[in-house]
């Protein structure tokens, strides 16, 4: 079972990781991603807003990580989502993976941030530092970086 | 009659003026589509916020949904731009 949560507050990858370890006995892998707030002098930004649909949100990551969980032949996997006010340099998400070899948990990661990207229903609203705001505009890339897990499975016979 | 609890999401939720409401909807209203094409008549919100439908994503009862997905009496439907997380 993986572990969802959808949540206001901070979480540690520390923490998280040694608990998907301590779910995942027989392991002999574990791969992770942190996704920050970003801002930079290319695009400095005040602070970031996430909004998502409570309820939706939930089922569409629970969806995201059982896909994951039957592609990849994963032991565990951990997805925890902010949404909120956040400020530059804040987790915003953290996946993490456990499976018997690297290969296994370094793509079941890739994977879940690319689905996730585009699959869990949350919206990014960034504020600038004169005050106003943007709905951040979803990318093409995402979208094809999404699809391509679709094509990278139309020839396979499923499992691992 | 039947009735719908609609839900707004981001700049959506903005235009429109309000996170969610319940409508009760006229007869002919079968699909998605058509409850897009009924609620840009309604007020001049409604009519920003669906100005450009290629911006428009769409769930019934927290599933993704397309245009010609069909609506029934009780549905939870929610509009939505695409989606930026992760």
């Amino acid at each position: 079972m993986p572990r969802i949560a959808v949540q206001a507050e901070d979480f540690d990858p520390g923490t998280e990781i040694a608990a998907l370890q301590a779910r995942a006995k027989q392991a002999g892998a574990l791969a992770s991603f942190v996704g920050l707030v970003r801002s930079d002098a290319a695009h400095p930004i005040k602070a970031m807003t996430l909004e998502h649909y409570p309820g939706m949100t939930e089922r569409a990551v629970r969806r995201v990580a059982v896909e994951a969980e039957r592609r990849f032949a994963l032991l565990g996997c951990t997805i925890v989502h902010r949404y909120g006010r956040l400020l530059p340099g804040d987790r915003i998400v953290f996946v993490g993976t456990a499976s018997s070899h690297r290969r296994a948990a370094i793509g079941a990661t890739e994977f879940l941030i690319d689905w996730l990207k585009t699959r869990a229903p949350f919206w990014k609203q960034e504020h600038m530092e004169d005050g106003s705001a943007r709905w951040v505009a979803a990318l093409a890339q995402d979208e094809a970086d999404a699809e391509r897990w679709m094509a990278n499975t139309a020839g396979q016979s499923g499992g691992c | 009659m039947a009735k719908l609890r609609i839900l707004y999401f981001a700049w959506l939720r903005e235009r429109v003026g309000h996170a969610e409401e319940e409508l009760a909807l006229p007869e002919g209203i079968a699909t998605l589509g058509d409850l897009i094409a009924w609620l840009r008549t309604r007020h001049a919100g409604y009519a920003a916020a669906f100005a450009e439908p290629g911006l428009v994503r769409a769930a019934v009862n927290q599933e993704f949904a397309r245009p010609e997905a069909a609506i029934a009496d009780g549905d939870e439907v929610a509009f939505f731009p695409p989606i930026t997380g992760g």
